[in-house]
């Protein structure tokens, strides 16, 4: 069992900034994320592009914000569950926290923040209206072990790079790759486009385009995909794996089972005060909340993190004064016993 | 001319006749989110930079639309329920010429 003070389930840009605010009032903070890296949509998304809205930065790429942002806490030691997504939250008769993730991982917590962003990312699934009951059946939206794959047949949906790079690897493992795409232009790195070509001429990958898979043939378990191409009658691919691979798409995820008030696809906090849900001790801060006059700005995100720090420490130590102080006052104390602070002034007599 | 005026069908097929302003640099994506004709956190997901398609829709009318860049054509080409009068509303910034733009919101996907 990981145990900490504040739980915050999203290491986005807010997520990150936590850490820092926390680590003022010697507060401890563990991190879940379902991305295998910190940084949010940020870093997984669009790391290249500019932000010109962040204070103090002309312009910053997301990127290299994050990477500042995992710089600043480092000092303050924060513990990761990376690839995990917070699925079930149980509260103890202390008023702490039990946190599971989809892996079994367990986190106790006096405070869980919730900086989950737009959600956790999930695969965006096909419009096949029996898709589901076929899901770990034969179909699959992530690629997580290869080598169920050796020697069967397999079918992968998709024009980007995901699918152009699995549809070579399984190349090598799988007796038969079948390539299906609306469109006869893939959009993938050169190298991988010019890999299939190869693989194609060579007759190691079927390609068939422009198509679309409609259906899921079988009964248990995935037995072929219904394809339909234009200008063609629909068809049968037999097959053992139907791999759809459309990139991810944001969503609330379980933290919308956990009894928390929802409006609008986002967390209702009191703003008014620090950004708590209606569950005493869960706090929803930056893109997941929403309260009147909300803004979905990472900044915001950055104000509403260093208030809800504050009323989580009152909420720890409620018999505790604490004042607060500034940074260039008090300068900055790492858990890792690095000391920061302004340089005194050197007091020399006059003779 | 500062408002131009659109029309837009939004996902229960219903029609809205709307006043676009075009001196605010606003796109499609973010008319749609001023007049809530879509749910909150089912348009303009990614915010308007061509990845998530949730601003997806079908022009109707006859207008001369900007250049589709590579990043809304990759985009295009993942996601769902794509026509060929297909766009992303996030591109389609509003100007003058747009005037009398006449679009139907594709499915939330």
């Amino acid at each position: 069992m990981i145990t900490t003070d504040i739980l915050i389930i999203g290491a986005g840009p807010t997520g990150l900034f936590t850490v820092f605010e926390a680590g003022l009032l010697k507060l401890k903070c563990h991190l879940i994320d379902a991305l295998p890296q910190p940084g949010g949509q940020c870093s997984e998304i669009y790391p290249k592009k500019p932000i010109y809205d962040i204070p103090a930065y002309p312009e910053i790429l997301a990127g290299d914000l994050t990477q500042k942002l995992i710089e600043q806490t480092k000092q303050f030691e924060p513990g990761f569950t990376l690839g995990e997504r917070a699925e079930t939250i149980d509260k103890q008769d202390d008023g702490t926290f039990i946190v599971t993730t989809n892996k079994g991982t367990k986190h106790h917590a006096k405070i869980v923040a919730i900086a989950g962003g737009l959600g956790s990312f999930e695969p965006r699934k096909p419009l096949i209206p029996t898709i589901a009951n076929f899901e770990d059946k034969g179909v699959e939206y992530i690629i997580k072990e290869p080598e169920l794959y050796r020697d069967k047949k397999v079918v992968i949906s998709g024009g980007g790079d995901s699918a152009l790079d699995w549809a070579v690897f399984l190349s090598n493992v799988a007796s038969e790759v079948t390539l299906i795409h609306r469109r006869n232009e893939f959009r993938g790195a050169l190298d991988s486009v010019e890999k299939v070509q190869e693989l194609k001429n060579l007759g190691k990958i079927r390609m068939i385009t422009p198509a679309e898979v409609k259906g899921i043939i079988g009964t248990d378990k995935v037995t072929g995909v219904a394809v339909e191409k234009k200008g063609e009658d629909a068809f049968i691919v037999d097959t053992d794996h139907f791999i759809p691979l459309f990139g991810l798409s944001p969503k609330l995820g379980p933290i919308g089972n956990w009894g928390l008030e929802i409006e609008k696809n986002a967390i209702k906090v009191n703003n008014a005060l620090d950004y708590q849900t209606n569950i005493p001790g869960i706090y929803a801060i930056g893109d997941v909340n929403t309260y009147p006059g909300k803004l979905k700005l990472i900044l915001c995100g950055f104000h509403e993190a260093t208030l809800m720090c504050q009323s989580a420490y009152k909420r720890i130590f409620p018999n505790k004064k604490y004042v607060m102080k500034y940074t260039t006052v008090g300068g900055v104390d790492g858990f890792d016993g690095t000391r920061k602070e302004a340089p005194k002034a050197v007091v020399k007599a006059i003779q | 001319m500062q408002d131009i005026n659109i029309k837009i069908t939004d996902r229960n097929g219903e029609t809205h006749e709307v006043v676009a302003p075009t001196d605010m640099a606003m796109n499609l994506m973010e008319v749609v989110r001023s007049y809530e004709l879509a749910e909150e956190g089912t348009i303009g997901v990614c915010g308007g930079m061509a990845m998530c398609a949730s601003c997806q829709c079908y022009v109707v009318s006859d207008h001369k639309l900007p250049e589709i860049t590579d990043d809304e054509d990759a985009m295009l080409a993942e996601a769902f329920n794509v026509e060929d009068n297909s766009r992303l509303g996030c591109q389609i910034q509003m100007t003058s010429e747009m005037n009398g733009l006449e679009v139907v919101l594709a499915p939330e996907m």
